[in-house]
């Protein structure tokens, strides 16, 4: 592999793991924030991708796409918050589990009547299409370039609001200890409200941003799941810093798998998966329990 | 000495760049009480839990009649004949008073973890379960589910969940917290008994059970030991009575 | 406030004559149906071991139940059928190798770290076969010829005859019904139930918490492995979405809509999903939607099951007080509530 083939397969580890992050970032905070574990965050992904093809092939601009899509998402995450997901915190996990999975059924089969099942493909925006020729043979599509930065501006802002805002506190305290911040007389039913929706909307977001680059297909939210929920398990629960740094080894090691391991490729994350579970149980990140 | 049932040597325990227990040694013999007492933060909770296996010590070690069981798990330390209660009541609230006894008796029997038979059904282990009942004075109340328990049946209860795991050393953690004085008085008394063949550690704030019940005193504060001996040369000594105790509670 | 004893027994018993006389009247395809539905009960059933009774939330129970059937596939020659006695203990071996290693693993975390960690282990599963050519990838493979069931030449067990592989599912269900509840009533199903119930407390009277749960966890994965051969017996075919998540959830509603109380919850929660799901699927274009509809409605409106609508049926009759203190086997019936 030459210099330029490999700094193509840099780039694209590093992008695929930057929109993981985001979707990931979404699942930990929800996690970590509500205690909930939301199985249909997946489902969200894809639907955003839906929604970007829908909206931008009645408007034709990707823009639109990108704005509806995620304030559909947020919108829609708000609906069921007020609607389930409040009444379920504190239950235990076995009925998040279940209401989730039972929302996956509806999102998909909703999905099925609103688009049916074929697969989709969307049109990047004009001044993001095109190539940048790296050699004469190797060109990269503009389109990844602007990904990889609109997740890193996305990313930082994820973390200014972490780190910087009263709200970062919030969420700061209340992953750490939530009876804490309850009792501190922190209203944790408006930020449980706001975390979900925002939770949601980063999946959507991930979905609508992919997918100029890859194909809409109804069981693309299943893949990302999984790989988001590997995502979280090596970073640790609630921690997004520990999300970024799992998002970009699980990139690294996908993109690279299928270059040099086609077959198992996809066996290699778990097996990343296992030995961080082996060495540090509660991921990387995260909290001793 | 032959009668040593709990060793301690040592034991140093860092909680990112906080010292909870630095250095501490600790014996306790069969058929006394020994109470450990400090402030809050002095590190007697620690003390517990690196006792029973709970936490791993950074340093030291810690014997069972002799055996090293420094790396042992709790579970390990339970079977080799530690029994401990918690601060904060820990029993299985769902099922009676006798199913929570018989729990504990199952625990040390050799069919503790046996794929048929009745569970409840065990004449040995129903046996033992009645009698550690009947010594920590519940016996009455086996058929009640253990959360109508009032809070002092509650730990009276956990006391007699480690009875019936037949200890030979018992930790016992504040076993009087949040009793009124009549159910402290029964626990003080229930406690007293107790060290007859067995070693007791007590940790407890109540100074008045303390001075009652102990044969000898572990003074801590801020992780370290700063006394020990029998409660008159803990009472006497100065540098006790200037970090801790004060001159009010004498 | 349980159904008379007496009455639970009579329509047991009923069901169960019902259940040997049905190849006298059922067409063909209802008995193919119910041996289909008799064996997901035995892993409803045997998941419920692990969920219900030990309290971890597994999420890869499906890919056992899938390994079982891949094993049999690859175990299988081309041209004739593989014998059941070789090729069962292998499946299940393999099976209970499999869990070891996974609940090994994923037991050394608790609460949602286990369900995303049991997750994650299935999917490697799902992709293993996915991925790879060991068993011809995303396409699946054929088991042309059922197992063969012989001593000394004489064959005991026709799988292939519909009539018979009925009374080997049920067989099969009877058997892993009779294992899952010797199992709750003995002082091993105390433990699981005690560590289920506070941990700590078990841990800290002697209960070796790790090793009762991963025992437990790999049993039921076996328990998994049985139906999971026979099934993939059944259908001379597996594919890795045998193995996949949606599997395993799916086996998490049956469980839930059952009742993870009893040991028979669950089986009849597996006869009730796949019976709603064929009259939905008969009927309707997107059943999905109002299965998923349903199981939102289950989580808030039944928690306890179907089990606990049959005793609230009987609430107002006055059930014989059980035997107080008769164990922790009434541990599991009251948690939860």
């Amino acid at each position: 592999m030459d210099i330029a083939t490999f700094s193509v397969q840099l780039l694209n580890a590093v992008q695929h793991g930057l929109v993981l992050f985001l979707v990931a970032s979404g699942l930990t905070l929800v996690f970590g924030i509500l205690g909930v574990i939301n199985l249909a965050h997946g489902a969200f992904y894809m639907l955003g991708a839906y929604l970007a093809y829908w909206i931008a092939g009645y408007t034709g601009s990707f823009a639109l796409a990108l704005v509806g899509g995620v304030a559909i998402a947020f919108l829609l995450g708000l609906v069921l918050e007020e609607a389930f997901v409040k009444r379920l915190i504190g239950r235990d996990h076995l009925a998040q589990v279940l209401l989730s999975y039972g929302l996956i059924l509806v999102i998909d089969e909703v999905r099925q009547i609103l688009f049916g099942k074929d697969v989709h493909s969307v049109a990047p925006p004009a001044w993001l299409q095109g190539s940048i020729e790296l050699t004469d043979v190797l060109s990269y599509p503009v389109y990844r370039l602007a990904l990889c930065i609109a997740c890193l501006v996305l990313a930082g802002i994820i973390f200014f609001i972490i780190q910087k805002t009263r709200l970062g506190m919030i969420l700061r305290a209340g992953a750490e200890n939530r009876d804490m911040t309850r009792a501190l007389g922190i209203s944790f039913d408006r930020v449980n409200r706001y975390v979900f929706a925002g939770g949601i909307a980063l999946a959507a977001l991930g979905g609508i941003l992919v997918a100029p680059i890859s194909t809409v297909f109804p069981g693309m939210g299943d893949s990302m799941l999984i790989l988001s929920f590997v995502v979280v398990v090596l970073g640790g629960i609630g921690s997004v810093a520990g999300a970024a740094f799992g998002a970009l080894l699980i990139g690294l090691t996908d993109t690279f798998g299928k270059v040099f391991f086609p077959q198992v490729s996809s066996i290699l994350v778990y097996l990343l998966m296992v030995i961080i579970l082996l060495w540090r149980p509660n991921g990387l990140l995260g909290r001793a329990s | 000495m032959a009668d040593i049932v709990l060793s301690a040597r040592h034991l140093t325990k860092r909680f990112g760049g906080l010292v909870a227990v630095s250095d501490v040694s600790i014996d306790v013999h069969r058929d006394e009480i020994h109470a450990v007492i400090g402030p809050n933060g002095a590190g007697k909770s620690t003390l517990v839990n690196l006792l029973s296996g709970e936490i791993t010590p950074g340093e030291g070690s810690v014997h069972l009649a002799g055996k090293d069981m420094t790396a042992r798990s709790p579970d390990q330390r339970a079977r080799a004949g530690l029994g401990r209660s918690y601060q904060k009541t820990t029993i299985f609230p769902d099922v009676s008073v006798f199913a929570n006894a018989r729990l504990a008796a199952q625990a040390r029997s050799p069919k503790a973890l046996r794929f048929f038979g009745d569970a409840g059904r065990d004449p040995v282990i129903n046996a033992q379960a009645a009698a550690a009942l009947s010594e920590a004075g519940i016996a009455a109340h086996a058929d009640t589910p253990a959360r109508h328990l009032s809070h002092g049946g509650q730990r009276q209860l956990e006391i007699a969940m480690v009875l019936a795991t037949t200890p030979s050393i018992l930790l016992l953690d504040e076993p009087l917290a949040g009793m009124g004085p009549a159910e402290a008085q029964d626990m003080i008394a229930l406690v007293s008994r107790l060290r007859n063949g067995r070693g007791i550690l007590l940790v407890e704030h109540d100074m008045d059970a303390v001075f009652a019940l102990a044969d000898r005193l572990t003074v801590m504060a801020d992780g370290h030991v700063i006394a020990t001996g029998t409660p008159a040369q803990v009472r006497a000594d100065p540098a006790v009575r200037v970090a801790y105790l004060g001159e009010d509670c004498l | 406030m349980t159904p008379p004893r007496a009455l639970t027994r009579s329509l047991l018993a009923a069901l169960l004559m019902a259940a040997l006389l049905l190849p006298m009247i059922a067409p063909t395809y209802y008995l193919q149906f119910f041996a289909k539905a008799m064996l997901l009960a035995i892993v409803a059933a045997s998941l419920n071991l692990v969920v219900g009774f030990g309290g971890m939330v597994s999420l890869c129970h499906g890919a056992f139940f899938g390994l079982a059937g891949y094993v049999l596939a690859l175990a299988s020659p081309s041209s004739s059928g593989a014998s059941l006695w070789t090729s069962l203990p292998l499946a299940l071996l393999v099976v209970a190798i499999a869990a070891a290693l996974v609940g090994a693993l994923a037991l050394r975390t608790r609460g949602i770290y286990f369900i995303m960690a049991t997750l994650a282990f299935g999917e490697m599963f799902f992709y293993f076969f996915h991925d790879t050519r060991v068993a011809n990838g995303s396409d699946g493979i054929y088991i042309y010829f059922e197992p063969e069931i012989v001593i000394a030449g004489w064959r005991l067990v026709d799988l292939g005859n519909k009539t018979s592989f009925y009374y080997v599912a049920l067989a099969s269900l009877l058997l892993a019904i009779i294992v899952i509840s010797t199992l709750v009533r003995s002082p091993f199903g105390a433990a699981l139930m005690a560590a289920r119930d506070n941990e700590q407390r078990a841990r800290s009277l002697g209960f070796p918490v790790f090793r009762i749960r991963l025992t437990a966890f790999v049993l039921a994965a076996v328990l998994a492995g049985i139906a999971g051969y026979f099934s993939a017996s059944q259908f001379g075919f597996v594919a890795p979405q045998t193995l996949g998540w949606h599997v395993s959830a799916t086996l998490l509603i049956m469980v839930v809509l059952g009742g993870m109380k009893s040991v028979l919850g669950p089986v009849f929660g597996a006869f009730v999903l796949l019976g709603l799901e064929e009259i939905l699927k008969s009927n309707i274009e997107h059943w999905k939607l109002i299965e998923g509809v349903i199981v939102i409605a289950l989580v808030f409106m039944l928690p306890g099951g179907l089990q606990h609508l049959a005793q609230l049926a009987f609430s107002d009759r006055r059930a014989p007080a059980g035997q107080p203190g008769s164990g922790a086997s009434r541990a599991g019936r009251q948690h939860h509530g």
